[in-house]
């Protein structure tokens, strides 16, 4: 059932609700162009603009400026019903009144597709989810995996132009949830569907996403791989959003060509920068050395099974770091802090920017 | 059984006396009313009020449906509960999904203002009928709809409209907003979503609307007396009449019999969908 998978882009989006002075701005300048059958994740805070984001591409709602084209062309004012995309909502949004069966085959009814056709897309969609015990069911009658699984299905059977997910995994329990995100890819890869997704939590970003766009204020702050977002943040928000725990974050200087926090000279090259700097180290990234000069005593030590967190407390701050469950410390334990240079992520500390 | 002792305790026995004494109080004019109509007039004059009827004597029941006089004519209540009939049935079906409509709208589809269109329309709910008596014979004047029965629709469906416009907005903004953003997005219209989606929901709140409907329009006497012409009057312009028309000797059996005539309908409807209008007034969320 696989077809030519659209592309689809966001261009010089802007969004503002009210008018005149008392206007806010949700979005700002949005430009992302997604490749067909790509993953985009929309990723940040409640708040953030994201899901404004997703209904501008839906239809649901108009930017202020600016223009969605899927395929190349221009949807902005098009009505949703007419745009040929699928969406995935958080609540699921079934019909109460309606079989999971009809659920599932709404969207084809009002398209007018003939019954038998019908009934045998419903079929293969039912089969390829594992849903087809539950066809003749109501969603009052379903778990929330199951109500998330005919929600999905509803919109697999339309195969659209493009799937949008508004944080779909967000009303599961921890287990289902990982269990989904994994099925979601698995989907993707099947159908090859062009797909834009929401979400808050950024485990499901890294995972699901080919490209994740970290959003803030309406602002994207970085639009990139995995790899790139994790591996090179463009400024400290992303460097922080990303990861867990999160990033540390120490204020310092170049002094000597070296870097020195507090007070504390790290046997590490500075950047050349003359200004304050921020240096950023990811926990798994900071080493327990005994011999090194930059020291400090542990405060908290969280084992998680496979790894330990452990917090030490320094003159330059508290710093989180994560090592393997072999590791001995205790709380009050003095210990010696290290890294390569190469983990050193260095930002402005005026503009939080990426040096 | 341990549950015979809590079942007979004081305080539920004192509670249950006065639920019977309560309903005793409220049932015993109908029970009057209903023993009265079975005697004849001679034996109204001799026995107590209270007491039963020697006989299921129907002769009351016959003269009030189609042989007493309201006025010059003497054919009984027949053609006014007729005239009753086809003005509450169409009333009550067109101000229901009109109503229906509104709510939908100013629920489900927002637009600028509608919130104060919506605040302006309770006015409605609360405003005395009397106001608009003066004015809405001249409206139905100049639809040349004076004096007739499709005149008497267009008043109750304007009067009942911002209560059964009330009862549908409230029900349906319980009714999640991503429901019909789902709805839109596989391709449904305005109407398509009202009947497929939002309609089958509405099941509780349809039978509410349509018992508060029926019951005000069948037995409004105010409209009925003021709008209405010769051949259009209401059943309780009749029963008005036929109590006043004067005669001889007072025939309290066919009042009596008269007056359950008029009540019966509602009454029915409450029977066979009471039911419904208790649950249709604390359903709310719709779950998914």
């Amino acid at each position: 059932m696989k077809k030519m998978a659209s592309s689809l882009e966001i261009a010089s989006i802007n969004k503002r609700f009210g008018k005149g002075e008392k206007s806010v701005e949700v979005l700002s300048h949005i430009d992302i162009q997604v490749a067909p059958g790509e993953f985009l994740i929309l990723v940040g805070p409640s708040g953030c603009g994201k899901s404004t984001l997703l209904n501008i591409i839906a239809g649901l709602d108009e930017p202020t400026e600016g223009e969605v084209r899927i395929g190349g062309r221009n949807v902005v004012g098009m009505p949703a019903r007419d745009r040929d995309i699928a969406m995935v909502f958080q609540s699921y949004a079934l019909y109460p009144t309606m079989s999971v069966a009809d659920n599932i085959g709404f969207a084809l009814e009002m398209r007018k597709m003939p019954r038998p056709e019908r009934q045998q897309r419903i079929a293969e969609v039912a089969a390829m989810l594992q849903i087809t015990h539950l066809l003749d069911r109501r969603p009052s009658q379903l778990s929330g995996g199951q109500r998330q699984r005919v929600a999905m299905g509803r919109a697999l059977a339309r195969q659209p132009q493009l799937f949008l997910f508004d944080e779909p995994l967000s009303n599961l329990d921890a287990k289902l949830r990982v269990e989904m995100r994994a099925e979601i890819k698995r989907l993707h890869l099947a159908s090859g569907i062009t797909s834009v997704y929401v979400t808050h939590d950024q485990v499901e970003a890294m995972t699901l996403g080919s490209r994740i766009a970290v959003m803030k204020d309406g602002v994207v702050q970085q639009l990139g791989t995995p790899d790139e977002i994790y591996n090179h943040p463009a400024n400290t928000y992303v460097a922080t959003f990303i990861g867990s725990p999160t990033m540390n974050l120490l204020r310092g200087e170049t002094v000597d060509g070296q870097f020195c926090t507090r007070g504390v000279k790290l046997d590490l090259a500075g950047p050349g920068a003359a200004n304050e700097v921020l240096l950023g180290v990811r926990p798994e990234h900071l080493l327990l050395r005994d011999d090194a000069p930059f020291r400090g005593q542990v405060s908290v030590v969280e084992p998680t099974g496979p790894d330990t967190y452990v917090v030490v407390d320094t003159p330059a701050g508290t710093v989180t770091l994560r090592t393997d469950a072999q590791v001995r410390v205790r709380p009050g334990d003095a210990v010696g802090l290290a890294l390569e240079a190469r983990h050193a992520h260095w930002f402005d500390a005026a503009s939080e920017a990426r040096l | 059984m341990t549950n015979a002792k809590t079942f007979l305790s004081p305080g539920r026995v004192l509670v249950y006396a006065l639920l019977l004494a309560a309903a005793a109080f409220f049932l015993l004019p109908l029970y009057a009313m209903l023993v009265t109509s079975f005697k004849d007039v001679e034996e109204i004059r001799t026995s107590q009020l209270l007491a039963l009827p020697q006989g299921l004597n129907w002769r009351a029941w016959v003269v009030a449906w189609s042989e007493a006089c309201t006025g010059v004519d003497c054919n009984g209540l027949r053609p006014f509960f007729w005239n009753s009939l086809s003005m509450t049935v169409p009333a009550v079906l067109i101000s229901t999904v009109w109503g229906a409509l509104n709510g939908y709208v100013l629920s489900l589809w927002k637009f600028r203002g509608s919130d104060t269109l919506f605040s302006l329309l309770l006015f409605g709910v609360f405003m005395p009928f009397q106001v608009v008596l003066l004015p809405m014979s001249q409206v139905l004047g100049w639809l040349g709809l004076s004096s007739s029965i499709a005149g008497l629709v267009l008043v109750h469906c304007l009067a009942g409209l911002a209560g059964t416009t009330l009862f549908f907005r409230n029900y349906y903004s319980a009714i999640p907003a991503e429901l019909l953003k789902a709805a839109r997005m596989d391709g449904a219209g305005f109407w398509q979503i009202f009947w497929r989606i939002v309609l089958p929901l509405s099941t509780p709140i349809v039978m509410v609307t349509l018992i508060w409907q029926f019951t005000n329009i069948w037995n409004d006497f105010l409209f009925g007396v003021v709008f209405s012409g010769t051949d259009s009057k209401p059943i309780t312009v009749g029963l008005n009449n036929l109590a006043n028309t004067s005669s001889s000797v007072k025939a309290y059996n066919v009042d009596m019999a008269a007056a359950i005539i008029a009540g019966l309908p509602t009454m029915l409807i409450y029977a066979i969908a009471g039911k419904f209008f208790v649950r249709g007034l604390t359903a709310g969320a719709v779950k998914g």
